[in-house]
């Protein structure tokens, strides 16, 4: 069946590209990969980076009109700006208040100069910050769609601290005393993602991709050659598959037939039904519980070996003596510098 | 310790730095240079042999701080023997099967003598004691990976434990694309550990040191109760080659220097090193209030 299809579309681009008389050598062999199931990992990762940046999928704006009974949109960071880039507000979400946070992309390229390619300024994440305070004073559940390349590289960024904007709704989303579900719907790229994306329950969609770098950035570096984007993508284990293979993510959320782009409404819908079923679950617990659980989801992140778990070394000398007195009395019991709040014993060892 | 102070006001000697710094911010082999040649790589001092390790590793003459290793910072910041290292033995695996990581990280290993990219332990400063964590460039760029990030929040997270102050010291290029993902998550894991420092009501001291830029500008970096910065230091998020890259033109000479961030408001104070111990020690002081809840 998807062979099938997939021999269909290896058809077209071949008319089109006798008809135009264009190059299209490297997408014929990606699809002659696919359909004889050659094992091409890197392939696919970079098919799921095109598929995650097409144009034609659904915008942050366009998933809360379909998921949202109604919708209101809230401006600026109190500050001195307010950035087209990261949009947010309140809605109503199956009859219940919620407030909404995402990247918002451009359809076309006027668009796309008005959002700045869905490219926040500090502007856009201190919008996010008020709002996830408003949110947290009036009850209300925070949900966050990603869809970002990353925060806007650029002067304008950087002088009004763009590193401080980020690092703030670190902080805070990670001790937001509501629960807050992440869907990462399209590109998730680096700190500009993540900062809207510290959640209690996050999800990408199939065809979604998020990572540290973007492919282009990581090849032009690591592989010195950045049209070894298409590598870059293969290693960086980017896929919504890999991420949850790791235990980052908390699912993956199916998307329409040929992908998001071709069914808004489809797409949002089950993005509801998946949002609806985890806000049931996170409603029951207390504040202080839903802190713990996110504390400990973060603690727990990390790949390491700890071959004898914490040590303090120890050593003689006069003011050892002394620290010995006043602090390490109060060290005894301690094989983690973790505290009551219960975090894991020692790293993850694979 | 004193140290001679020669060629006028430090405005002066900053902006006789800027104009003639023209080298790779990312440059690490600028003491190495200045060792070999006796001379400094950015004013051409003559530079005796032992006298940058006399006056805190800084040029007399054009002030240029010269980067340090943890060990030396150690040294020069905290009261002699009170040193203690934690969590020495965490070293990185390797998540995403990247080719050649673990090689690349046995043999910075070697080179270094360093188990990553950040040394944290226990110390005092003037007989106050601290939870400090002292990050390296010299290992693998200051990237943070997997052990950065947990000995960061470790280190943090000991302060609460302990009652203790928290001092830490950046330096990094950014994120350990060795890594991916879980590089990306260790700016969450620190963002958090910093909150519940705060949660416990204590003080989180962060000396942003050259260069700081990328998740660790973005996480714990600006999370301090008080920031400061080296003078000079180069300090940011996105790289300046990305910048360029953006707008397509060459970079204004201070931009993202300390002193560009002191007037954006983003940091406290320039402090210079030779008077870092004694502002660390005065904050120090300042914080020992007993709490009022
Ligand atoms: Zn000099």
């Amino acid at each position: 069946m998807k062979k099938k299809k997939l021999q269909q579309k290896l058809q077209e681009l071949l008319a089109l590209a006798e008809r135009d008389r264009i190059d299209i050598r490297e997408e014929i062999s990606r699809l002659r990969e696919k359909i004889t199931g050659d094992d091409d990992p890197a392939g696919r990762a970079w098919a799921k980076v095109l598929k995650a940046r097409e144009p034609d999928r659904p915008t942050a704006l366009d998933l809360i009109e379909n998921m949202a009974d109604s919708f209101l949109e809230l401006h600026g960071d109190r500050a001195g700006g307010d950035d087209p880039a990261l949009v947010g507000g309140i809605g109503l979400f199956n009859g219940e208040p919620v407030t909404f946070l995402g990247h918002q992309k451009g359809r076309n390229l006027k668009g796309n100069i008005l959002r700045n390619y869905g490219m926040a300024h500090p502007e856009g994440y201190r919008k996010a910050h008020r709002l996830a305070r408003q949110a947290e004073k009036f009850g209300r559940p925070v949900i966050t769609l990603i869809d970002t390349p990353g925060a806007y590289p650029g002067i304008a960024s950087e002088r009004r601290g763009i590193a401080e904007a980020i690092a703030a709704n670190l902080k805070l989303f990670s001790s937001l005393k509501v629960p807050v579900l992440t869907v990462i719907f399209g590109e998730g790229g680096s700190g500009g993602a993540l900062g809207i994306g510290v959640g209690d329950r996050i999800f990408m969609l199939e065809n979604a991709v998020y990572s540290v770098i973007s492919p282009e950035g990581c090849a032009s570096i690591l592989l010195k050659n950045s049209d070894q984007a298409p590598a870059a993508a293969g290693l960086l284990k980017l896929t919504a598959d890999d991420l949850l293979g790791f235990g980052i993510i908390d699912g993956i959320i199916p998307e329409p037939d040929g992908g998001a782009a071709r069914d808004h409404p489809a797409a949002a819908a089950v993005i509801k039904e998946v949002l609806l079923r985890e806000l049931a679950e996170l409603r029951l617990l207390s504040p202080a519980q839903l802190i713990k659980n996110r504390s400990r989801r973060l603690a727990q992140i990390g790949s390491f070996s700890e071959p004898n778990g914490f040590l303090m070394e120890a050593a003689p000398g006069k003011w050892w003596n002394r620290l010995r007195e006043t602090i390490v009395s109060r060290l005894p019991a301690i094989t983690s510098p973790y505290g009551e709040q219960g975090e894991k014993e020692t790293g993850r060892e694979e | 310790m004193t140290r001679k102070r020669t060629g006028g006001s430090l405005l002066a000697r900053l902006q006789r730095r800027r104009t003639r710094r023209k080298a790779s911010p990312f440059l690490i082999r600028e003491r190495t240079l200045a060792r070999r040649k006796h001379q400094c790589p950015f004013c051409h001092r003559h530079i005796e042999e032992g006298e940058l390790e006399k006056n805190f590793f800084v040029c007399p003459e054009c002030s240029h701080h010269f980067r340090l290793s943890p060990r030396e910072r150690i040294r020069l910041l905290v009261d002699p023997d009170s040193f203690r290292e934690t969590d020495r033995e965490l070293t990185t695996l390797n998540p995403l099967d990247f080719p050649g990581y673990e090689e690349k990280i046995r043999r910075v290993m070697n080179i270094t003598e360093l188990g990553e990219a950040v040394v944290t332990g226990v110390g005092a400063i003037e007989g106050w004691e601290i939870s400090l964590a002292v990050m390296s460039f010299q290992f693998m760029g200051g990237s943070m990976g997997s052990v950065v990030g947990e000995k960061i929040a470790r280190a943090i997270l000991a302060g609460v434990r302990l009652q203790l102050p928290v001092v830490v010291f950046t330096a990094s290029g950014g994120a350990r694309m060795q890594e991916g993902i879980f590089s990306l998550m260790q700016m969450a894991k620190t963002a958090r550990a910093a909150g519940r420092l705060e949660e416990a009501g204590l003080p989180l001291f962060v000396v942003l040191t050259d260069p700081t830029m990328g998740g660790v500008t973005a996480s714990f970096g600006m999370l301090g109760d008080v920031t400061l910065a080296e003078p000079g230091a180069l300090i940011g998020f996105a790289g300046p080659r990305v910048l360029e890259g953006t707008i397509k033109e060459k970079l204004p000479d201070d931009f993202q220097r300390s002193e560009f961030l002191l007037h954006s408001g983003f940091i406290d104070r320039v402090v210079e090193r030779e008077k870092l111990r004694s502002v660390l020690a005065f904050l120090l002081k300042a914080h020992t209030r007993p709490r009022l809840d």
